[in-house]
C-alpha cells in the first residue's frame, strides 16, 4: 500500500530501506582492482526524492521468444550440463516485483566468456553466447534455461580462480532498487579464495547469493533445476521527511 | 505478503565482461537522433591514477522536460513524453568515454516547498567496483536553481559541488566522472 501524501508534504514520497550492511565495501584490498576505483571522499547522503523513487519500467520492452533460453540461440546445442535457473524477485517488504527486466551473462561450460578480453586457453563454444534476458511474471517469477558455467582463472592473486557464477542485472521499480550481482552454486570449493564472495562482510548475506538445487523442478532426462530468489530494497514504512532541511 | 521479512541480495561487480551482458545498441539514445532539442552528455570515466576505465557502464535516469516521470509512484501521477525513454545506458569504450543523447530535464519538486534544479541521476558500474556508485548531473546555466537545490546545496565544499555541474560543449555538455583522486566526483549514499 502506498502512503498518501499529506498537507504541505504534497511531494513527500516513501523512501527505500538503506541496506548498507548487505553489500560489499567499495574499497576491498583482497580485490586488487578496487584500489584505484573506489571513491575516497565519504559518500553524500541522498534523500529519496522523486528521481530516486521512480525508475525505468522496462517490462514492456522487446524480448525475443528465446531470449531466456541460452541453449537455443544457435544452430546446435551448447556443450555442458543443461540447467534451469528460476526463482522470484521480491522487495524486502515481501512484495513481488512483477514485469521487471532481468539480464544475465555468463561463461560457457569450460569457463570462457565470448568476449574479446577473455583469451585464456579454453575453447569458445560455437553454440553458446552466454547472454540472456527475461521479464518477471505477475508474481515476480523468472526462468532461464542455460548450461552450468565453468570456473575460470584470473590474475588477482596467485592461482586465482572464480567460482562458477552467472551475472544478474535487475531494475525493480525505482532507481534506488537497481542491482547487479552474481549467482553462485552450492558447495563450490573455490569460495575460500574468491575476493568477490568474501568481500560481502556478513556470511549470511553471502549465502543469499547461492542458488538451491531443486530436485522437484528438475526435468527427467532433460535438465537439472536450481532455484534462486532475489530480494531488492523495499520501501520504508513511513514517508520520507525533509531530512535535507537541516543546517 | 509473507510473514517473514526477506533480506536483500548483496551486490557484486559487473566484472570485466559486462560488455557482452549489458551492451544495448540503442542504450545511449534516450531520444532518437533526429529528436528536436536533443543534447549529448559526454564524458570520460577515469580512475585514481587518471587512467580511463574501459570496462565501465553509465546509466542515467531523469525527469522529462516538464519535470515529470512516467511512473505511478510520482504523487503527481504518471506522465509520458512522446519519444522520450527517460533512461540511458552506455558502456565505456577503450578510451573510457561514454555519451548519452537526451533532453534537458525540467525542475522537479523537492521536500516541502523546495524545488530541485534540473538534474539527471547517474549510476556508475565497472570492473573493480563491488557496488555501483551514484552521482548527479546538474546544468551550468541554472545558476539560481542550482543554488537553491536541496541536494546540491547540501554539499558544503564548493570545489566538490562543482564536480556535479556539467560543462557546456558544442553538441550538449561534458560530464567527466573521476572515481578517485584530485577532483574526485561527488558520489551519493543512496
Amino acid at each position: 500500500m502506498t502512503t498518501t501524501p499529506q498537507g504541505n508534504e504534497k511531494h513527500a514520497v516513501p523512501g527505500y530501506v538503506r541496506d548498507h550492511g548487505t553489500h560489499p565495501p567499495l574499497d576491498y584490498p583482497g580485490y586488487g582492482s578496487t584500489a584505484l576505483r573506489h571513491p575516497k571522499r565519504p559518500l553524500q547522503l541522498l534523500p529519496h526524492l522523486l528521481t530516486e523513487v521512480t525508475g525505468p519500467l522496462l517490462g514492456e520492452g522487446p524480448i525475443g521468444e528465446l531470449d531466456h533460453d541460452l541453449t537455443r540461440q544457435h544452430a546446435g546445442e551448447p556443450q555442458g550440463q543443461r540447467i534451469i535457473v528460476h526463482g522470484r524477485v521480491r522487495e524486502s517488504d515481501g512484495r513481488p516485483v512483477p514485469h521487471t527486466l532481468i539480464e544475465v551473462w555468463q561463461a560457457n561450460a569450460g569457463g570462457r566468456y565470448r568476449h574479446t578480453g577473455d583469451n585464456w586457453p579454453c575453447p569458445l563454444d560455437p553454440n553458446f553466447t552466454g547472454v540472456g534476458r527475461t521479464i518477471t511474471d505477475a508474481e515476480g517469477r523468472y526462468r532461464f534455461v542455460t548450461v552450468r558455467p565453468g570456473a575460470y582463472p584470473w590474475k588477482n592473486h596467485d592461482n586465482a580462480w572464480r567460482p562458477a557464477h552467472i551475472h544478474f542485472s535487475l531494475f525493480g521499480r525505482a532507481f534506488t532498487q537497481r542491482l547487479v550481482t552474481q549467482m553462485y552454486f552450492p558447495g563450490d570449493p573455490l569460495f575460500f579464495q574468491d575476493p568477490m564472495w568474501n568481500s560481502i562482510p556478513d556470511e549470511k548475506a553471502r549465502e543469499r547469493l547461492l542458488c538451491r538445487f531443486d530436485y522437484e523442478n528438475t526435468q527427467p532426462e532433460w535438465a537439472l533445476a536450481y532455484e534462486w530468489d532475489i530480494v531488492l530494497r523495499g520501501r520504508e514504512s513511513t514517508p520520507f521527511e525533509s531530512e535535507v532541511d537541516d543546517d | 505478503m509473507n510473514d517473514t521479512t526477506p533480506e536483500t541480495t548483496p551486490s557484486q561487480t559487473v566484472g570485466p565482461y559486462l560488455h557482452i551482458g549489458l551492451h544495448w545498441p540503442n542504450g545511449p539514445f534516450v531520444v532518437a537522433e533526429d529528436h528536436p532539442g536533443g543534447i549529448w552528455i559526454r564524458g570520460t570515466l577515469t580512475d585514481g591514477a587518471g587512467q580511463p576505465v574501459p570496462d565501465g557502464l553509465i546509466e542515467t535516469w531523469q525527469a522529462d522536460p516538464n519535470g515529470r516521470f512516467d511512473h505511478s509512484d510520482d504523487p503527481r501521477g504518471a506522465a509520458s513524453y512522446p519519444g522520450f525513454r527517460a533512461f540511458g545506458r552506455c558502456d565505456t569504450d577503450e578510451r573510457g568515454e561514454f555519451g548519452i543523447l537526451t533532453l534537458r530535464p525540467g525542475a522537479v519538486p523537492g521536500p516541502g516547498d523546495t524545488v530541485q534544479a534540473p538534474h539527471i541521476d547517474v549510476s556508475v558500474f565497472a570492473r573493480g567496483m563491488l557496488h555501483r556508485t551514484v552521482t548527479r548531473v546538474y546544468f551550468p546555466e541554472n545558476t539560481e536553481a542550482n543554488a537553491a537545490d536541496p541536494v546540491l546545496s547540501g554539499i558544503t565544499d564548493p570545489r566538490a559541488r562543482s564536480t556535479l555541474i556539467a560543462e557546456p560543449a558544442t553538441d550538449g555538455y561534458r560530464f567527466d566522472i573521476r572515481l578517485q583522486g584530485e577532483n574526485e566526483t561527488v558520489f551519493f549514499d543512496i
